[in-house]
């Protein structure tokens, strides 16, 4: 039985419980919230940035001299220059800025800003300055080969001829991003360039302006005034949240307008489901299997032909990864300017069998596999192991952390691995220097590529991707990373497994996110909701 | 007496610079043995070689390993405990942004796992073998057995998706972002102390269902051990003799077993409070809360030395402080301790 004051006690306290339905606010009008996994933020300064996150973020807060409209990624337009061209020698570059433009803080664009910033870029030589550093431009030469010659004018003279087009998609990333000189030059420390600063503020001319920047928490962007274009949302807010259950919540709630991490499951509860929709554009990302050429076994042409065999792609992904990746076998993903869609391997055990046989390998062998834990890395693995003990394969494996996994295969401690690579900047040479070029199988050799971490050196095939690279005509230039994908596709002791898809799961009346193939290309400005 | 607590508190004096070193001596070498490569959770996989070597370098990582733990510890003396890799922030000021908001969801989740688990464990004692006793066991034992990441997020589909009762993961509503300035970092107290009563709410709501899971957590524990600590008193012959003796039953209960348990039931409390300050991780994870256990857990997991050997001196400092402060309560509470 209920006792009065117990009862009366229950009936004071009720209405403690009703702010706390106050605290379910829907997400504010003019704001867009989305759930993320934020955790790989490590800085917002352009010229630092590499990571996913950080990259979407500096995109939406920066403009370069140059960019691709993820309609037409094959083509370069000018974001802040209005033209450019280049010497007959393929070795300067002149760009002509665009008239009256500002950045956030109302100070005028001019090219002595595009000269700091590239110069910048070089001397700090963070993780991305690789991408222009390649072009023989560092700390010591900058100022005389990044010149600003007047107001409205800069010059860029480079080491070697190379396709304009390399050069050109390479300022178009992130690295190449144009800052406010004076403001960062107001809140440099020493000779820090103002990165300190820059980590946690910015200084750009792009449609947002960061707000505030916490550390697995939030990311807060608002709307700048002083945008040329159109803003159609005034704040964008990324929330951390870790859990794709959890984000799923929270947009089933209301709590948030987007959620950019759902998996195949979370998708398909949302499937039929009207009030909600799901965005999926393909993304520069593969995922790759790969066999260190030091195994004595994994060495054997045949064997590498075996085992691209003994992979069941089609269900993998239908079973796997059905909404989050598509099968691809070609180390370009679709997208760039030559990419092939050859689907040249399916699971054949009986082809795999008799491939092995002639490999003097009639029983099979046993190898192990590194890869990275989480999904849906755990699950393909398990699909590999299972397939490959149909053809007499024995697949150990050897689960690990993401960066340790990168360790051991840095190190060439793996036998074979599977991990998951994203092209630098949207140009074919960033995978194809990856996955193709090793001229030095040293163990002190200067570029780590995969190809090197895989010990797999081929002289003839390093030579046509130098080659390709300095080919000024585009089409020729896809011819030739046409040949190298197909020549790598049968010889080289890589599976590329499948090409990613960017899901992102909103509100019916959300619109307007453009994906683009990489994370430098991921754009808010035109987002609304109803 | 005066010389037995002189000696004492020197004892303890001694014994905490060392009990922190030698922490920090084992996560130390923990870290440098782990294969994960610091320089990569740095520079990243695609870095060039000169810039991979240059850092490698500028991490000290050439030198022998008693020179590194030697000069970090110098630094760790000057107040100077590195920057994160992570946050690119100085490690201080990181953990003075996550622990507090670990502090805040231990302390509330603990004082709800103490007003619920204590009378709970009493009354399962009181009532052992009835129904009420078996329904104490079997909530706490699920409490006890069921992981704690599955309770929450139970725990949000239920409250939150299905009922609606409480807001989502995350500390506040987006709306209410910098509207309150970070004094003691908790956001509560910060919100109250700053008269924003509407944030005040919102964090409220946003606390109440990681604590509540924190809290069942707890408590199964502690009304667990406080049932098998009161049934131990109660089997004893000074309790006969106060109901011989014609004691109400709540006096006997309360007055005589329970004062009798105190002692070890601070130590479980503390112990319990202490395992929440190191920060559940899972919990944070579902709930999306910053706290203290993910900063350390992401930190680990990129090899980020300098945030993991600061979060772990922290750890080790509640540690030794809530010893001390527990061995400060026994005095209190029992005469028979001083």
């Amino acid at each position: 039985m209920i006792r009065r004051r117990t009862f009366a006690s229950s009936l004071l306290a009720a209405p403690a419980l009703w702010p706390l339905r106050d605290a379910l606010a829907q997400t504010p009008r003019d704001t867009l919230v989305m759930a993320a996994q934020l955790d790989d933020i490590i800085s917002l300064d352009p010229h630092e940035s590499f990571e996913f996150k950080g990259n979407e973020t500096t995109t939406n807060i920066y403009e370069k001299l140059l960019t691709t409209h993820n309609t037409a990624p094959d083509k370069i337009v000018g974001e802040l220059a209005e033209s450019w061209e280049v010497s007959a020698d393929s070795l300067t570059h002149t760009f002509r800025l665009k008239a009256g433009r500002k950045f956030a803080s109302g100070n005028p664009i001019t090219a002595q800003d595009a000269e700091y910033s590239l110069r910048r870029a070089v001397t700090l030589n963070k993780t991305p300055a690789f991408i222009l550093t390649q072009f023989g431009l560092n700390g010591q030469n900058a100022t005389q080969m990044i010149r600003a010659t007047d107001e409205r004018t800069l010059v860029i003279t480079i080491g070697e001829p190379i396709s304009p087009s390399f050069f050109y998609y390479c300022l178009s990333a992130n690295v190449g991003a144009i800052v406010d000189s004076k403001v960062v030059e107001a809140n440099k420390q020493g000779d820090d360039w103002g990165n300190g600063w820059l980590k946690t503020h910015s200084a750009g001319s792009g449609p947002y302006v960061l707000r505030a920047w916490r550390a697995s928490e939030t990311v807060t962007l608002e709307a700048n005034p002083n945008y040329p274009g159109q803003v159609r949302s005034r704040r964008v807010v990324t929330r951390h949240v870790a859990e794709p259950a959890s984000q799923l919540l929270l947009l089933q709630r209301g709590d948030v307008d987007m959620a950019r991490n759902l998996g195949p499951d979370q998708l398909k509860s949302l499937a039929s489901d009207s009030a909600y929709k799901v965005q999926r554009s393909r993304k520069a990302a593969v995922i790759y299997m790969c066999m260190n050429q030091r195994h004595p076994e994994l060495a054997k042409p045949k064997v590498r032909e075996a085992l691209k065999f003994a992979i069941d792609y089609d269900a993998i992904q239908r079973n796997i990864v059905s909404t989050t990746y598509d099968v691809h076998q070609a180390f370009l993903p679709l997208g760039f300017l030559g990419a092939i869609d050859d689907k040249p391997f399916r699971f054949d055990p009986t082809r795999a069998k008799a491939l092995l046989a002639e490999a003097g390998l009639p029983n099979g062998f046993s190898v192990t596999l590194d890869y990275s834990h989480i999904q849906p890395w755990s699950d393909i693995a398990q699909a590999i192991q299972a397939t490959f003990g149909q053809v007499g394969v024995r697949l150990n494996l050897q689960p690990g952390e993401q960066r340790q996994v990168i360790t051991r295969m840095r190190a060439r401690q793996h036998e074979t691995l599977m991990l998951y690579w994203s092209p630098d900047y949207m140009d074919p040479h960033s995978n194809t220097e990856a996955f193709v070029s090793n001229p030095d199988n040293g163990d002190n050799a200067r570029a780590k590529t995969l190809a090197w971490r895989n010990s797999w050196s081929v002289p003839e095939l390093n030579a046509k991707v130098a080659a390709a690279v300095r080919e000024r005509d585009a089409e020729k230039r896809a011819e030739m990373y046409i040949e190298l994908q197909r020549e790598h596709q049968r010889t080289s002791p890589f599976m590329i497994l499948l090409q990613a898809i960017e899901v992102a799961a909103m509100r019916a009346g959300v619109s307007g996110l453009d994906i683009g193939p990489i994370n430098d290309r991921i754009y808010y400005r035109e987002t609304t909701k109803t | 007496m005066r010389r037995a607590r002189l000696a004492s508190f020197g004892g303890w004096l001694v014994t905490l610079p060392l009990t922190l070193l030698g922490l920090l001596l084992v996560t130390f070498l923990i870290g440098r043995v782990m294969p994960i490569d610091p320089v990569i959770a740095i520079v990243g996989d695609r870095a060039p070689a000169e810039l991979y070597e240059r850092v490698r370098l500028e991490l000290g990582l050439d030198r022998p390993l008693y020179e590194q733990f030697f000069r970090y510890c110098a630094a760790i003396l000057s107040g100077n405990f590195g920057r994160s890799v992570m946050t690119s922030r100085p490690v201080l000021e990181d953990i003075t942004r996550f622990f507090p908001a670990t502090l805040e969801l231990a302390t509330i989740a603990t004082i709800l796992g103490v007003v619920a688990g204590v009378p709970a464990g009493v009354l399962a004692a009181v009532r052992q073998g009835g129904k009420i006793d078996q329904l104490i066991r079997f909530l706490t034992l699920i409490g006890h057995s069921v992981p704690v990441f599955v309770l929450g997020l139970v725990g949000l589909l239920v409250f939150y998706a299905k009922l609606h009762l409480v807001p989502g993961p995350g500390r506040i509503n987006v709306a209410f972002d910098d509207i309150v300035t970070p004094v003691t970092g908790m956001l509560l107290l910060d919100a109250a102390f700053q008269g924003e009563w509407e944030v005040f709410r919102d964090a409220v709501g946003h606390i109440l269902l990681p604590a509540g899971v924190l809290a069942y957590f707890s408590l199964a524990y502690i009304a667990r051990m406080t049932r098998a600590f009161m049934l131990e008193q109660l089997r004893q012959e000074y309790i006969t003799t106060a109901r011989v003796k014609g004691m109400s039953e709540m006096r006997v209960v309360w007055r005589h077993a329970f004062g009798n348990i105190t002692v070890p039931l601070i130590t479980v409390i503390a112990l319990s409070y202490a395992g929440l300050l190191e920060g559940s991780v899972l919990t944070e994870t579902i709930f999306s809360w910053p706290g203290l256990g993910q900063y350390l857990t992401v930190s680990l997991l990129n090899a980020d030395m300098n945030a993991v050997l600061g979060a772990t001196l922290v750890v080790g400092i509640v540690y030794l402080g809530l010893n001390l402060v527990c061995d400060l309560i026994y005095r209190l509470v029992d005469p028979r301790t001083r």
